[in-house]
């Protein structure tokens, strides 16, 4: 797919360098290219394979320095993000469906070993049938699985924008906690979208490469992956749900540099006619334009609507929901995924 | 030096926290895994030293058990030796999985005798034959291949380290080391292993070979022992073992004649790849 580049419209202070038509799945390449990931490993499976193959273009070009690994299978590929964020690495690699299904193992084992990892997660219904198609079972299927910050973006703008956050939260010494950026599957994914790339001096500036972690260095050596009996067990996982924890107030505060910094307006939860909302849609991901001009509908037909999306969803941010909700006379939930013995 | 062990008795008897027995950085991911992980490694090193944010000259060292090489870890091997990677596989194997107990996996021998493949009135222990690891990796034409024994370490042993070690530049270099399990064989002391473990060479059991850049050299002593009059009886190796208690002596000709199968095939492998040979 060739680029076409777009005049910017918007000039801010030259931290935009270009405004490019690209898929979900080439914002998520972009992201990764901008940040100067060190090693992706990566196998093809629709509807992600676009993003990884667009960071292998930049790999072959020469326009990323970075180790491409085309491992041969999911598994192995996660497995090899952790070897490598292990020895220090900036890592990335992206994923749908049966191939999340398959590093699943590792997703636990990435959070316990404490690697910030970033994932693209491209949605897809989960088999069988076989379909490869967008809904939300994989992201659902990682609800509860130990410890990968996950947010879900609505827009190519977004994705892009998340997986940059992505690296300074994962990285974050506060959090050094893995995190996975999803999308949908083919709505966005493969849908071509205005998106503004920014400059890589402030990138560079905003989520600058250091290794200030433990890693397995020759100069230094550490054991990694050791063996617990469950007092030390405790201890160990203990420390990841506290790091989960305290990971809501860096997210807060990495969208409020991002913000500062990229002239954009992200938050945790996004609201949209919620003040004087009587009835409340909620929900995530890619329908978020459709459920705002429903809303629109909604409201001139005079019922007093208003519509939340959940950009982040672990941690999930209960507190700030519970509070933007409070008083409304119903809410409405469109989820994505489904739940099969709960229909 | 970085260590990547999968899970298994090494991992599960070094690393117990907050304690460990490793002087150099290692690590333990899971169990199927350590190609893909040691590939990572290895790749970090190669990208952080091209990015310039830490220059070192580090060699990484794949150690896995049997289970986590013929079986569970095969796919995330081949990946490895495919793609490649300057890694030196140590495959330290002791014919089953030991470390839950005493299952049979693909390294275990024929007719010997598991929790999972006990021997019974009807079955005989292992039906199989063990798998040829070393034919599905010289298949990948990587570099340096070799057997060793515990039982031969301080020359064969050693140098096929140094040796392997040498080739990374070049790419993969696997080294498949058997190391009897005491307590999983059975029937001997532990003093006694090194015994046991120069019997499977001796009797033809567990031959000696490199694979060097596609040529298959047989080492000794086991040149030698392509000589069937050389070598000792089978019986000497199976007969000490628990694991083969139950086997009759007709059983023990068909291992025999299996042996003596698998090293005409060296043999030929050998005199095929080009290496003049004193024994012909």
């Amino acid at each position: 797919m060739s680029l076409i580049t777009i005049e910017p419209r918007i000039k801010r202070g030259g931290i935009i360098r270009d405004r490019v038509a690209i898929t979900s799945n080439y914002a998520a390449a972009y992201a990764a290219k901008d940040v100067e990931v060190d090693v992706v490993a990566a196998y093809p499976i629709t509807p992600q394979t676009p993003a990884v193959e667009k960071v292998a273009e930049f790999i072959a070009n020469g326009e990323l320095s970075a180790e491409y690994i085309p491992v041969e299978s999911e598994h192995s590929a996660l497995s090899a993000l952790i070897g490598a964020s292990a020895a220090g690495a900036r890592t990335f690699t992206a994923t749908s469906s049966q191939g999340l299904f398959y590093m699943f193992e590792l997703l636990y084992i990435a959070s316990g070993l404490r690697l910030p990892i970033v994932m693209a997660l491209a949605t897809r219904a989960a088999s069988a049938p076989i379909c490869i198609h967008g809904d939300y079972q994989d992201l659902a299927a990682v609800r509860d699985s130990g410890g990968w910050i996950v947010m879900i973006a609505s827009s190519a703008q977004e994705v892009y924008d998340s997986i940059i956050m992505a690296y300074r939260i994962a990285e974050d010494s506060r959090v050094l906690l893995p995190v996975m950026v999803s999308y949908d599957g083919f709505l966005m994914s493969h849908t071509t979208e205005p998106v503004e790339l920014y400059d890589l001096d402030a990138i560079r500036r905003f989520a600058p490469k250091k290794i200030d972690r433990p890693i397995l260095d020759s100069r230094r050596p550490i054991t990694m992956g050791v063996m617990a009996v469950p007092d030390w067990y405790y201890e160990i996982k203990y420390q990841v749900i506290d790091a989960m924890h305290n990971s809501m107030g860096v997210i807060k505060e990495v969208h409020d540099e991002f913000n500062k910094t990229f002239g954009r307006n992200y938050r945790l939860i996004e609201e949209y006619r919620i003040d004087d909302a009587d009835y409340v849609v909620i929900t995530y991901g890619g329908i978020w334009g459709n459920t705002k001009r429903a809303v629109d509908i909604a409201r001139k037909n005079g019922i007093k609507a208003g519509a939340l999306k959940l950009r982040l969803f672990r941690p999930f941010p209960t507190d700030d929901l519970v509070r933007i909700v409070e008083g409304v006379r119903a809410i409405a939930v469109i989820d994505r995924a489904v739940s099969q013995e709960h229909q | 030096m970085i260590i990547v062990n999968p899970t298994g008795c090494l991992e599960v008897t070094t690393t117990i926290y907050p304690y460990t027995s490793w002087g150099v950085p290692y690590i333990h991911v899971a169990f199927e895994n350590a190609g893909a992980v040691a590939s990572g490694i290895e790749a970090a090193i190669k990208a952080l030293n091209k990015n310039g944010l830490l220059k070192r000259n580090t060699r990484v060292i794949a150690i896995a058990g049997d289970g986590g090489t013929y079986d569970i870890g095969l796919q995330a091997l081949s990946g490895m030796l495919e793609r490649g990677h300057g890694v030196l596989y140590v495959l330290y194997d002791n014919e089953a999985y030991m470390n839950t107990g005493i299952q049979r996996s693909g390294g275990t021998p024929k007719f010997a005798k598991t929790t999972t493949m006990p021997a019974g009135t009807v079955i005989r222990g292992k039906i199989q034959k063990k798998k040829d690891i070393m034919s599905i990796v010289m298949a990948h034409h990587i570099p340096y291949a070799a057997t060793a024994n515990v039982a031969y370490p301080p020359i064969d042993l050693v140098n096929k380290v140094r040796k392997a070690l040498s080739y990374l530049e070049e790419g993969p270099a696997f080294i498949h080391v058997l190391a009897p399990c005491p307590p999983g064989w059975g029937g001997f002391p532990d003093e006694k292993m090194i015994e046991i473990a120069r019997l499977a060479t001796e009797t033809g059991y567990f031959p000696l070979y490199e694979w060097d850049r596609d040529r298959l050299i047989i080492n000794p002593p086991s040149d030698m022992y392509m000589d069937k009059r050389l070598r000792k009886p089978l019986r000497e190796f199976v007969k000490a073992q628990s694991r083969w208690s139950h086997v009759t002596d007709e059983e023990i000709k068909e291992l025999e004649k299996d042996i003596e199968d698998f090293l005409n095939y060296l043999w030929r492998l050998s005199i095929g790849s080009g290496v003049p040979t004193p024994y012909a």
